[in-house]
């Protein structure tokens, strides 16, 4: 990888700063950005490495949900006692994310800053009526993810968490990619009293809801009302490990598994 | 730009200069002679490079050295009690003969202690499901996840020893 000058600070004001630098870049866990710079696909002239920063760690319960810190590692989101009671589908998700030493070091804020399209919490930040909270303001989750690997962050904008809403039910499925472990196609389905929301991860070029399986279930919460819901392949991903029609129909079939792990 | 970096091996205190671009697994191999530690595939897939910060499994190719500042770390090197006798995860290996040519044992390995430790009793389906993150290219699973369950049991009968770690 090129050279870079590293720098760990202690608050987030000295991150904010440090982060004005030109072409600085910020480091959760580096589980996707060490990749990166080790393929010398980036080079940034400063890394701002946010593990030290105590008030960026940590699961609060909060009125209504969970408020989990940026830099909190995807492991403890996944064997968190909170998460697993107030949003166990929220625990899954992310005790699922790669493998065991990708867990340990990935972070949630690394993760949705990113936006990979395969990348798995995107899908729950989305289904489960989040709010990015951000060092200058609050950014609705529905807003948060723009494109492919695009959000609606600025460049030296650092999220510092995100607030969950606590859903009446909810359950996250998955094709993985056994190489990467990344989704194939993701299913978040999460309900909130008559509202149903359906987040699908993998399948496009960035998280989407699928109205049709949405109002598929709104109208009846059970796997069986999705039988026979299609979901169009026009603009899903298409690569060596799946077509888009394949990605279409994987949705579904997603969505319905992950109507099996309702909690 | 050269950095003084400072962490735990194998309980012994550790002090370099170097290129802050340097892998943890650089650091362990190349500056630390430690080379128990292996490079196999360098993308984050393989496992071969695991290594504990902190009591965790981690993969040594995937995080810079000054990254693990001031944490402890712990190798294969650092398993066997000082009189050479093997961790009991390492003897499991080779009692059930855990290897083929042995490339992807290290990191086996300290997976396996590092989930053992978290989850005493484990199923042979999770043992599979929990080394996902280790590949062995001999495709010698069978007598790997036969070692690990072995080890598993071995280690709760050495509480004792494993906390010390």
């Amino acid at each position: 990888m090129y050279a870079f000058s590293y720098q760990r600070p202690k608050t987030l004001a000295e991150a904010a700063n440090a982060l004005k630098a030109e072409d600085a870049k910020l480091l959760g866990g580096g589980q996707t950005l060490l990749p990166t710079l080790k393929q010398r696909l980036a080079r940034p002239s400063d890394l701002i490495d946010l593990s030290a920063i105590p008030d960026l760690k940590g699961v609060r319960e909060v009125a209504g949900g969970l408020e989990i810190g940026a830099f909190t590692r995807h492991a403890e989101v996944g064997q968190s006692e909170v998460v697993r009671r107030v949003i166990p589908a929220l625990a899954g998700l992310a005790g699922n994310i790669g493998d065991r030493q990708v867990r340990h070091m990935g972070t949630l804020g690394g993760s949705i800053a990113n936006a990979d399209p395969a990348a798995d919490y995107p899908a729950a930040v989305v289904a489960l009526k989040t709010v990015v909270v951000t060092d200058r303001r609050e950014i609705p989750g529905d807003d948060f993810f723009t494109g492919m690997f695009e959000t609606a962050l600025q460049p030296d904008e650092i999220v510092t968490a995100v607030r969950f809403t606590k859903p009446d039910q909810a359950g996250y499925a998955k094709f993985r990619n056994p190489a990467s472990r990344y989704a194939v196609v993701g299913v978040f389905v999460a309900k909130f009293g008559a509202e149903v929301r359906v987040a699908v991860t993998g399948a496009g070029p960035s998280v989407f809801r699928a109205d049709a399986l949405e109002a598929a279930l709104a109208a009846d919460f059970r796997a069986e009302a999705l039988d026979g819901v299609a979901v169009d392949a026009d603009g899903l991903n298409a690569d060596i490990h799946a077509s888009a029609e394949y990605r279409a129909h994987l949705v579904t079939v997603m969505a319905k598994r992950a109507m099996g792990t309702l909690e | 730009m050269p950095s003084r970096v400072t962490m735990t091996v194998n309980g012994k205190t550790v002090s370099r200069e170097v290129e802050e671009r340097t892998l943890l697994v650089t650091f362990l191999r190349d500056h630390l002679g430690l080379t128990g530690t292996h490079v196999g595939c360098d993308t984050s897939q393989c496992g071969a490079c695991v290594v504990h910060i902190d009591g965790r499994s981690v993969k040594a190719c995937t995080a810079l050295a000054v990254q693990v500042e001031g944490c402890s770390v712990t190798t294969i090197e650092g398993l066997a009690a000082a009189d050479g006798t093997l961790h009991p995860m390492q003897a499991a290996f080779r009692e059930h003969h855990g290897l083929q040519c042995g490339f992807c044992t290290p990191g086996m390995v300290m997976s396996a202690v590092d989930l053992v430790r978290e989850t005493p009793d484990l199923t042979e389906q999770e043992v599979r499901n929990a080394l996902d993150g280790n590949i062995c290219r001999c495709t010698g699973y069978h007598n790997i996840v036969k070692a690990v369950l072995a080890g598993a049991e071995a280690m709760k009968a050495e509480p004792s020893r494993i906390a010390a770690e």
